[in-house]
Order: structure tokens, then sequence, then C-alpha cells
């Protein structure tokens, strides 16, 4: 597509205020993207793809309507826009609907540095040898190491630009880059297969290869003699990857539209204690470079740093405008806009680094659970009850006695977040949601 | 929408069988082992009721073109939602690119004119139906959910309607299309009770049309159930934790089969060697009262399709015979290199993705037993009837399922209703487990979404009540 992403959205916006829209808001986004897949030394799969989305949302009175499509020519976007104001016919009125206050939207849409322009400008070759290295590092790390699902190299440069009919108009461009590997290891007829992966926005910033593929085989490598245990109530640690998604479960209970439906387990604590005072959990759109960052969110509002947790108290929902209006609370900033409308997402979203290193709190168990795997969806959101299948050590007298499989770990959200007993100081940022390694006082495992 | 998809494509882009064949036939097939060209027009359509009204509605069309070139092992994939016939051929030469200098692997006959089922036309389908009716459903869902029992605080229903269009291409000249409707109904509902609140979710669907909801009470049926489990769970005691015998009702628990054996018969992993299944074709993986069937030509399911992504005609495929391993599954790349036929389930999520070996509709053939017996031969257990989700790593076996609705068995009788808890067990072992089989195989009722390397295809389960003889409960009590 050729033209200006803002020019067309005024296009679009103008022709839904004609046919009858009172407000409505427009984003497109057009992304270009390259993958290359090797197994075993030889190229498996190489991907280009070109892709481009515009969606519109309007407001017909109160009444809501969206529409999208693939297809940006000018007969296919006049149709979207019939299609969204006739389907706004149909829908019920809501009084608290409606875009955001003009007067909070962004003004300047910063520069965070999610792009790297030259980044993309490596040959196919070049890129396919990339992810030839990170396998073959993986698969020469150690005998065990036999087989492989693959080394992946990536990389996407993408153009997103978000229009209102009260004024809003910004555009922004990321870039992303990843390497991952799969590799197998295999001993006495048991095989495991374990992985790793770097993303980043800058191509600069990867992990090199090599580094990539020796932490795949180790990790793989490391799975090796797995057992069961014995049905046990002891202590659990998380590492620094699964303590990421226990923080996950924490935002999406903290999300607006849970809230107001009551479908989570954070309704009505705000101001309370939902956790050891050792946990402060931290959402900040706002770091450079970064890939959770954005220079402003779903509707236009400017991105900001947000305690979610503050000490153990629940200190912030995560809010867009309407869920904001439906708790009687401002919008915290975390709208995401999809095909559909709006729903809530975090950006970088962290648990504070403490000061326990992870060897001390290892040694601090005499018998308990280390985890690297979670399997399964055993998380109600509702209750926080919790039930998932696990992978890892087992722990023996202050040290990691041998891997463990097939076994679950099970709990309630909000008690394990109050029988935290020590938080790791290992944060690093990796991934958009980051945390260290954590101690739960007790989970019930379940076993042979 | 239509029911030609040949000149669906012809007539809204100028994509003429002779321009496909000069796409495939000139940039592609010389030097390649297979090509393909896979077209696709998707429109859908949500609406979804909350708080008594339906205020949130939503249309959607996707386009675009999928070009392959396989060459050995090799695969190159390029897409594009532009389908400008000169993004075309850029399209077909990126794909191209990565098959030149290889070729080397014999070219196996395209089983091309094969008549493909019939299994889903329908008079309106259910994204024609007149909108108006679709809001009135919603609406009495809500009306009935609330009305069944007061501790209903929250009532979320949504109706989803899509209708595909595809059409794939190959290089000795032949086309197979297919016009795929898809609808689902989704009630969810949220009880409290004395401060405490809890989830119940229900639906159904299918490739149907809309007035299917209104046949034989469906919509009151998945309304009822839905309110029925959220209020039951208000009342749930902590799950037992370890190893047990397991009973698991009829209908949606098949989701065991699709993750303890059915992931890992997929042709990918067994040519490559990473399923925990590889190599055992012949040997017995499953008790000899258990036999797996993975069947794409169900008329009007979830799961069907009259041609797979690749326009090979789905089947009936046997998966484990009498406990033996008889088959895998497999797409055109799998089964040309590992000396097998197609089994029709190379399947993708949308034009924007290859194809790979995927599930359809995976079930277990129904036995002998009387389910009441089935329950009534267990003294201490789990009895569980409604499942989550489920996932699998096909390399270790390991695998879990998350039950929603389950209840302790005492003495031989179903008791207390417990808290949801995720089961796990191990592919291989799991099912030589299996003790009683029931003779009420029940299919799901359309709700089931399978993914995999980031690609999602609707999919359907299904099971007689079975008894298995050991797994892991990952409950609270010890």
């Amino acid at each position: 597509m050729t033209g200006g992403l803002l020019d067309l959205l005024a296009d679009v916006l103008e022709g839904a205020r004609k046919k009858g829209a009172t407000e409505a808001d427009a984003y497109v986004g057009e992304d270009q993207s390259f993958s290359a897949q090797v197994r075993m030394g030889q190229v498996d799969t190489v991907k280009h793809a070109r892709d481009q989305h515009l969606a519109l949302r309007v407001f017909v009175g109160r009444s809501a309507a969206a529409a999208s499509t693939s297809d940006l020519s000018r007969e296919s976007l006049g149709r979207l826009v019939d299609e969204a104001v006739t389907l706004a016919r149909i829908t019920a009125p809501d009084p608290l609907s409606g875009l955001p206050e003009a007067s909070a939207l962004a003004g300047a849409v910063p520069d965070l540095h999610l792009d790297d322009p030259t980044g993309h400008d490596l040959p196919p070759e070049a890129k396919i040898e990339l992810a030839r290295r990170c396998e073959q590092a993986a698969l020469a790390f150690d005998p065990r190491i036999t087989n492989s699902e693959g080394g992946d190299f990536s990389d996407g440069h993408a153009r997103y630009a978000y229009a209102t009919s009260h004024g809003f108009a910004g555009e922004y461009r990321t870039s992303s880059f990843s390497l991952s590997t799969s590799p197998l290891a295999t001993e006495n007829g048991e095989m495991q297969r374990d992985g790793w992966y770097h993303v980043t926005r800058k191509r600069a910033g990867l992990d090199s290869p090599e580094e990539v593929g020796r932490t795949a085989a180790r990790r793989a490598v490391r799975r090796l003699g797995a057992r069961r245990v014995k049905t046990a109530e002891v202590p659990v640690i998380f590492d620094p990857q699964m303590a990421a998604t226990l923080v996950r479960h924490i935002a999406g209970a903290a999300a607006g539209p849970a809230l107001y439906r009551g479908a989570s387990f954070l309704v009505s604590r705000l101001g309370q204690s939902i956790a050891a005072p050792s946990i402060t959990i931290v959402d900040d759109g706002t770091v450079p470079g970064a890939l959770g960052s954005r220079p402003f969110d779903g509707e236009g509002l400017p991105i900001q740093r947000t305690v979610l947790v503050d000490k153990g108290v629940l200190a912030s929902y995560l809010l867009d405008s309407y869920s904001g209006r439906k708790l009687g609370l401002p919008s915290t900033h975390h709208a995401a806009r999809d095909g559909s409308g709006v729903s809530v997402s975090t950006t970088n979203l962290y648990l504070a680094a403490g000061e326990t290193s992870p060897a001390a709190m290892i040694r601090g168990v005499r018998n308990g659970l280390y985890i690297t795997e979670l399997i399964g969806f055993g998380v109600n959101g509702v209750t926080g009850d919790y039930s998932r299948g696990a992978v890892g050590y087992w722990i023996e007298n202050g040290e990691l006695a041998y891997p463990v499989e097939e076994i679950t770990v099970a709990g309630n959200l909000l008690d394990m977040f109050q029988a935290v007993e020590a938080v790791g100081d290992d944060l690093v940022f990796r991934d958009r949601t980051a945390a260290p390694t954590l101690l739960i006082g007790r989970m019930v495992v379940a076993g042979a | 929408m239509l029911a030609h998809p040949e000149r669906f494509f012809a007539d809204k882009f100028g994509l003429s069988a002779s321009v496909m064949e000069r796409l495939l036939g000139s940039t592609l097939a010389r030097r390649v082992d297979h090509a393909d060209l896979f077209l696709e027009y998707r429109i859908s359509e949500e609406l979804v009721l909350e708080e008594g009204a339906v205020k949130k509605a939503s249309r959607h069309v996707s386009q675009g073109a999928g070009l392959r070139a396989q060459s050995g092992e090799r695969t190159g994939y390029a897409h594009t939602d532009d389908l400008a016939l000169p993004n075309l051929e850029e399209a077909a030469r990126q794909a191209r690119a990565i098959a030149d200098g290889a070729g080397e692997s014999a070219v196996v006959p395209v089983t091309a004119g094969a008549r493909p089922h019939n299994l889903y036309t329908l008079a309106e389908p259910p994204i024609t139906a007149d909108i108006n009716r679709k809001v009135e459903l919603l609406k009495q869902v809500d009306a009935a959910a609330r009305a069944a029992d007061p501790r209903v605080k929250q009532v979320i229903a949504s109706l989803g309607s899509e209708d595909v269009v595809i059409l794939i291409a190959g290089p000795a000249g032949w086309t197979m299309g297919d016009v795929r409707p898809l609808t689902r109904l989704s009630v969810t509902v949220i009880a409290e009770e004395n401060g405490k609140r809890e989830i119940g979710g229900y639906g159904g669907g299918g490739r149907v049309a809309f007035d299917w909801f209104l046949e034989n009470g469906r919509w009151k049926h998945f309304t009822s159930e839905a309110v029925r489990q959220a209020v039951l769970k208000l009342g749930a005691v902590d799950a037992p934790a370890g190893t047990m015998t397991v009973v698991l009702g009829p209908g949606w628990p098949g989701i065991l089969l699709h993750e303890a054996v059915g992931h890992g018969l997929e042709g990918d992993f067994n040519r490559k060697g990473t399923s925990a299944f590889s190599g055992k074709l012949g040997q017995k993986v499953a008790s000899e009262l258990v036999t797996v069937v993975d069947d794409g030509t169900m008329a009007n399911r979830r799961g069907s399709l009259n041609v797979d992504d690749e326009g090979v005609p789905t089947r009936s495929n046997v998966l484990i015979e009498n406990g033996v391993l008889r088959a895998y599954m497999q797409d055109r790349l799998n089964a040309r290199l590992m000396g097998e036929a197609p089994t029709g389930n190379g399947r993708r999520e949308s034009y924007a993705h290859p194809p790979m070996p995927r599930m359809t509709n995976t079930f277990m053939l129904a036995g002998q037993d009387d389910p009441e017996d089935i329950i009534r031969s267990v003294d201490h257990g789990l009895y569980a009837v409604n499942f989550g989700g489920g996932q699998v790593d096909i390399t270790s076996g390991k695998f879990v399922f998350s039950a929603s609705e389950a209840y302790l068995i005492e003495g031989g009788r179903v008791t207390a209703p417990v808290k949801g808890a995720t089961l796990i067990g191990n592919g291989p072992d799991a099912l030589t487990r299996v003790s009683r089989v029931g003779h009420d195989l029940k299919m799901d009722e359309g709700v089931g979404t399978c993914g995999k390397e980031g690609q999602s295809v609707p999919v359907g389960v299904g099971l007689p009540t079975i008894r298995i003889d050991g797994i892991t409960v990952g409950g609270t009590q010890v």
C-alpha cells in the first residue's frame, strides 16, 4: 500500500461521519515479515508475508459497532463504513460508551525507539544462516542432543496508525527480531525436548545464535532422567519464566472488563493486601526500545507507568475508558485496540526484584519443587484456583536432586502470593512480562 | 455467500484458471516436488451480550493468497492479502527461491478429481441469517439464565458466525474449492452466593444454519448447562490430589484423546522422530478395548471438511484399532517424505499459514459397558464430565487436561462435586489403563479449537464413558 496511513484513516472517519456516526475511531496496520526454519542443518521452511488490516469502530449516539478488513481498496472501505454504521443500529445504547475525553489524549507521540529500519537489511541467506548457527550450537552442545524441531530466525517490520473523530492522530513503527531453537535430548530410550529464544526490537541486541542454541540444549539435557514424585505439600520455587506466568494471572484478574463483570478474584480488593509485603508489580509502557512499549494506548491516551501491586497492596487496576467508567475510576491507559473493539492489555509488566539469590532460596529448602515449565489451562480467574501440570527438579536438602515430570502443582493464587517467602534478586527483562525467582511456602504437588 | 469458489475468485479478483495455472505452472512447478496456491475469502461476525444487552457487534473481512513450493523437505511459503497479480507473482518468486536447485525426490501423483463430500451445504449460511433474530436469541439466553437461578449475577453470551470460501490450485491444473460455514453460541455465567463467585460456561455449534440453535431446545440446553455448572461449583469441595481411578463422562472429555494420542500421531512429528509415538506403528499403545478414529467426514460437525486445505478429500482414519497403533495423520509433505498417502489432515488456520497435519473430529468407538456399571465398579475415584482446555508435550508424551466439572466417586456412587483440577498423564501409557468402555459414545457440542505452532483450527472430539485405572489428579486435598 502507498500513501499516508493517517490520510487513509481520515477518509474513513469522514466517511463514517457522513453515514451518521457521531463518534468513531480507526486504526490501520501493515507489516512485512520473514521467517526461516532450519532443521538438522537443512533449510526446512522459509516464509515471506505481507499483511494489512484496517479496523473501524463507530458510535451512533451511544450504540457502538466495529468492522475490519484486510482489503484496503476504496470500494471495500466504503463497504466497511456501511457495515459498521448498520451494525450500530442493532446494538443497544450504553450511556457509558464512547471515546475518552479529548483533553486526556496524548499530545506529541514520543519516539520510544521501537524500530530498527536498517536491521532488516540482511539477505535471506544471511537470516537462514543465523537460524542454522542457532540450531547447530544446540546440536553440538552435548552428544545426547540427537534431534531437533529446528532453529528459527524471524524478523518483521510494521507500521501502525490510529486516529479518532475527536482529533487524535498518531503513527509509529515497530521492528522485531527473534531467534529460537528446540533441540531433543535422548538417553536410555527417554526423549526430552526443550527450547530457548530471544526476541528484540533491535537486531544488534539479539543474543548470539550460539548463546541461544547452547541454552536450549542445556535446558533439554537437564530434563533427562525425569521421574515422578509422591504427592506432598511442600515449598515450591518458580524460576523467573514461570514466576512471570503468575504475574500475568494477577494482571488478568486486575483487568477492567473482568472486574466489572464480577469475573475476577480481585473484585473489590483495591487498597487491600493481596500479596506478601515483598511483592511489588509494575507496568511501564514508557521504557525505550522495550518489547511491550508503545507511545499511546489503544484509545490514544498517553502511556504511563502504573504500580499495580505496591508492597503487597493492590494499588491499581488496569483500565480502558469504558471499564474505568463502569468502575467509577479514570482509565489507566491500558486500552488495547483490536478489530472487534477495545480490550485491556499490559505493556512491560514486571515483579520488582527482591534480595534473595536463587541459590540461597534452593539451599533453604529441605524437600520441595523447583518449577521450570508449566502446562495446561487450569487457572480459574474468578476464584484464583490454580492447578497446572509441572516440570522441574526435586529439591533435597538444599540441592536440585533430580528432574521431575508428570506432576501437578495446585493452590489458589491469592494464597500463593500471600505465601511468598522470598523474592529473587535475578530480575532480567527478556519478555513483555518479567519476574525474578519466587519461593512459595507451601503448595500441593500431586504425583504418584 | 456463494456456491462456486472458482467463479467467485475469477469474478471478484480476476483470478481465472489460466492466471492461476500461469502462476503455478511457469513460475513454480518445473523444479519442485509440489506447489500450490491457496486463495481464501472469509467473512465473520460476532455479537456479544452482557448486562442484558447486545452492546458489541463486529464484522470482519479477510482475504488473501498463500503460495507454496516444496522440494525435498524444504518448503517456501509466501502470503499476501493483496490479491493483485503483481503481488501474487512476487509471492510466487519468493516461495520458489527456497526450492531452487533441489528436487531429487519423486513427485507423488495428486489425487485430483476425487469427488469431495457435501457435508455442510446450507440453504441459509449462519452469517446471512437475519441479525435481529440473532440479537433476539442472545436476549432469550440472558433471560433464561437469569430466570433459572437467583444466584446468577452476570450472563455473557456471544454468537459468532463465519463463511469461508477457499480455492486450492495445484500444478497439474487441478483446482479444488470449498465453502465452509461455521457458527458457535457461547454462554458464560457468573453466579454468586454469600460473597463467593463462580463461573460456568457452555455452548455449541458447527457447520450449521442459525436455526440449528433453535431446534431440539439446543440454546436452552446450552444456557441451563452454563447455569448449572456455575451454581454447582459454588458448593464444590477441594479436589483430591494424587493418582487414582478416573471415570470420564461421554462427549467433550474426548479431549483426552486429542491430547494423549492425537497430537502425537500427527505426521510431522513422526517424520522428524520427535513424537513419543515415533516408530510405534503396529505396536500396542492402548488397551484392546480402545479404537480411536479421526473422521473429517461427519456431516455438519465443527471439525469436518469436504476437502482439507491441500485439496485432499477428508476421510475416516482409524488411528488406533483394538489398542494397536495403525496410522498417523498426514498432510502432503509428510506423507510424501514418509512414503505414505495423504489422509486428508492437511489443515491451516488461513492463507497466512502453511498447512500441517491436524486433527478433524477425534473420538473413541463405543464399547459394551453400561455407564452406570462403570461408575459402580469404582470404590474410590473421580468422575469427570466437563473439561476446559488441554495441552501436550509431544516429545515426552506428558499431557494435561483440566476438569471443570467433576465429582468424587465413593463406594461406587457419585458424591460431592469438586473444584476444577488438572489431570496429567503420559500419552503412550494412559490409554493402556483403560479398563472399561461404555456403550454411550457422544460427540461434543461443537466448541473445540485446537492450537498448534500458533495456528488455530476448529476441531471436534468424542468419547463414551470410560474408566482409566490410574491417572494423576492435581487437586489440593492431600
